[in-house]
């Protein structure tokens, strides 16, 4: 406990910036020195992927060097500089303060997204691990709007996944790739990348329109009953698509194009994470608490509960349709089976631990629950042994998960720690 | 003066019980009518008929000549009906600040793409509502419970929360069903002190059910009593106190002996 506590002071100080400094220098020493001389020296046979968890837990007599390396790459690096350059930060912070809250905010992205462009820069399996957590993000915010700020038990998440995924496949299949399914591209392959972000949005619309299926039942049943329908529209969505032999059936369809890098998921996540933000905070948006904890209430108090209903759906939908596309276009390939049950319980997972009625809290456990979960593939099956049980003690001390029912306060997170 | 309210032979069946029969109301502006009777009498049901949770069977009900049978409660809501609950029904997760603002939903102009983008127009209208929120937070005594959860409150500062917030949908009647239940007696001297001040201050009329007869005799100028969905009497105050039909509904009858 002393420890902790003096490690608290010590660090308290070191604002935002200050550990983004520490964190670019961290990612610095790997990429130069991270091959050549850190892993060789430690007789590591190539960089350590994931922190090197998967190793140690694959062949655990490297457990020494991988916690070295660790170190050295990682730790020291970011408490050294976070701690040795927080006088200079916390004065970046401070002129940081003067200027609008969002060229700061942008400032912060960047930084931030040149440290991930460095760190996923080192091999593909980050990358790919990086992607599919974003995504992830994505979806788990979507799926809090409607189970967390509209209190709806709602399981056809993966169901809008899937038609947001299918609708931006055929869209850029169909437009640009030169394919057996659809035939010749409609449309010069150099305009995709530009007119992706609208195959996205389209991917989202129509997932939005397919929500009202579930969302209009809604009006008339609350909890159980509507989780039953929402799980049938699951299903729905699933059958419907296998028995579809024009977008390939039950054997998928694939060969999308390479559209979502890094940046382009970098910006849609934010984008989400702005939006849903700026609602949920806004009137418009509490509507969605009040008709969750009290609808009669609500309804009294002026509030539209069955148009504040369907804007949730609706809204949550779209975002889980982005996201949706992406994936698709992440993996660049795609099966009916890939939107089940399985990611029912993966995405619920995420939105449960990471905590209802907050962003922060969703993207905590999006990013908990999928590194932990690439983290602990060694372990195969142990892995939906571990992975529960995290879930079950997190539902015993915090039953509405980690952090709940809290905002982002952008200006409060950036803000200079001088005293 | 011309009547805000008219209810005119409201009647209302649940399947084959009735539980309103041939209901007037005649309410105008700034008056306090209140509402008493037995438990069961329907009460409550009326409340409940005439903002629109349930639709009754038959009769008319205009406000201010128009008809408002069959719209939805939150238009009538937003029409000038603001309503309390006879067992608080606050938004659990919700401070108390939040409260206030909600109510003002149907003064929203700004759509969802401006709650989507946070547009300028957004922002000057939420300050405005926020503004207008902690004059109401104010009046009623709570400003220094804003930012806390409604749960947190004592159970008296709830029920100014829920006032507040019916105020805050900018009522031309505020219908108030059992203000006073589960008070204690300081809580409702306060109770009457703050109806008389929201009646002076906003110059609303006021509908209530009440069963406390102190509260009612001191705040009422008219008094309806109702039995089995029925109307018994109706009169001011002294008239229904001496009323032979209200208290043998309340107390039972006479033993002439």
């Amino acid at each position: 406990m002393e420890i902790a506590r003096k490690f608290k002071n010590t660090f308290s100080m070191v604002p935002m910036f200050g550990w983004l400094s520490g964190a670019l220098a961290a990612v610095l020493v790997e990429y130069f020195l991270g091959y050549n001389y850190i892993s060789l020296v430690l007789g590591l046979p190539k960089i350590p992927v994931l922190f090197g968890t998967l190793i140690m837990l694959k062949t655990p007599i490297m457990i020494p060097s991988v916690l070295a390396y660790d170190l050295i790459v990682y730790i020291i690096p970011v408490l050294t500089v976070a701690k040795l350059t927080a006088p200079a930060t916390n004065k970046i912070a401070g002129s940081l303060e003067k200027i609008p809250i969002w060229l700061s905010t942008i400032i912060h992205l960047v930084l931030f997204y040149g440290i991930m462009h460095l760190w996923a820069g080192i091999n593909d399996y980050r990358l790919l691990v990086l992607k599919l957590t974003m995504v992830s993000i994505i979806l788990t915010i979507s799926i809090n709007v409607i189970n967390g700020y509209q209190g709806e038990f709602s399981c056809s998440h993966p169901g809008f996944m899937a038609v947001g995924a299918y609708v931006a496949s055929i869209l850029t299949l169909v437009l640009f790739v030169n394919d057996k399914m659809f035939g010749q591209a409609l449309l010069p392959a150099e305009l995709g990348p530009w007119l992706f972000p609208f195959i996205l949005i389209a991917g989202g619309a129509v997932a939005a329109l397919s929500s009202l299926i579930v969302a209009i039942p809604s009006f008339r049943t609350r909890g159980d009953y509507l989780a039953i329908i929402s799980l049938a529209f699951m299903f729905i969505v699933k059958s419907a698509i296998e028995n579809m032999n024009f977008i390939g059936g039950a054997r998928g369809m694939s060969s999308q194009p390479d559209y979502a890098s890094l940046p382009v998921i970098f910006c849609w996540t934010i984008l989400t994470i702005w939006i849903v933000h700026n609602f949920v905070t806004s009137i418009m948006g509490k509507a969605l608490n009040a008709v969750r904890d009290d609808e009669a209430a609500s309804e009294s108090m002026t509030v539209k509960t069955k148009k504040t209903k369907i804007i949730a759906f609706m809204f949550g939908a779209f975002w889980a349709g982005v996201a949706g596309g992406l994936f698709a276009h992440i993996l660049r390939f795609i099966n009916p089976g890939t939107f089940s049950i399985q990611r029912l319980a993966e995405i619920l997972a995420m939105v449960y631990f990471g905590g209802l009625n907050s962003i922060i809290g969703s993207i905590v456990g999006a990013v908990s629950i999928s590194l932990l979960g690439e983290a602990l593939r060694p372990l195969e099956l142990f892995k939906w042994i571990i992975i529960p049980l995290i879930l079950i003690f997190v539902m015993i001390y915090r039953p509405y998960g980690l952090i709940s029912f809290k905002e982002i306060n952008v200006k409060k997170l950036f803000r200079s720690k001088n005293k | 003066m011309e009547a805000l309210l008219n209810v005119n032979k409201m009647t209302h069946y649940f399947g084959g019980l009735r539980a309103v029969y041939n209901y007037d109301l005649n309410i105008k502006p700034q008056q306090i009518i209140g509402l008493i009777g037995p438990n069961g009498a329907g009460k409550t049901t009326i409340f409940n008929l005439i903002t629109g949770v349930h639709t009754p069977t038959e009769g008319s009900i205009t406000l201010q000549d128009e008809n408002i049978v069959g719209l939805a409660t939150n238009e009538i809501a937003a029409k000038g009906l603001g309503r309390t609950f006879q067992n608080l029904a606050l938004w659990r997760h919700m401070s108390v600040l939040d409260h206030i603002k909600m109510a003002h939903y149907s003064q929203l102009t700004y759509g969802l793409m401006g709650s989507f983008f946070n547009t300028p127009g957004c922002r000057k209208q939420e300050s405005e509502i926020k503004e207008n929120s902690y004059r109401l937070l104010e009046l009623f005594d709570i400003k220094q419970h804003a930012d806390q959860l409604v749960t947190s409150l004592p159970y008296g500062a709830q029920r100014r929360v829920e006032m507040a917030r019916a105020m805050a949908t900018d009522p031309k009647i505020l219908f108030l069903d059992e203000p006073t239940a589960g008070m204690t007696p300081d809580e409702l001297v306060q109770m009457i002190k703050i109806i008389r001040q929201v009646h002076e201050d906003f110059k609303v009329a006021i509908f209530l059910i009440e069963h406390r007869m102190k509260f009612v005799m001191e705040l009422c100028q008219y008094i309806q009593t109702l039995v089995f969905g029925e109307m018994i009497a109706a009169g001011p105050p002294e008239d229904i106190q001496n009323n032979p039909k209200v208290i043998e509904a309340y107390l039972g009858k006479e033993d002439v002996t």
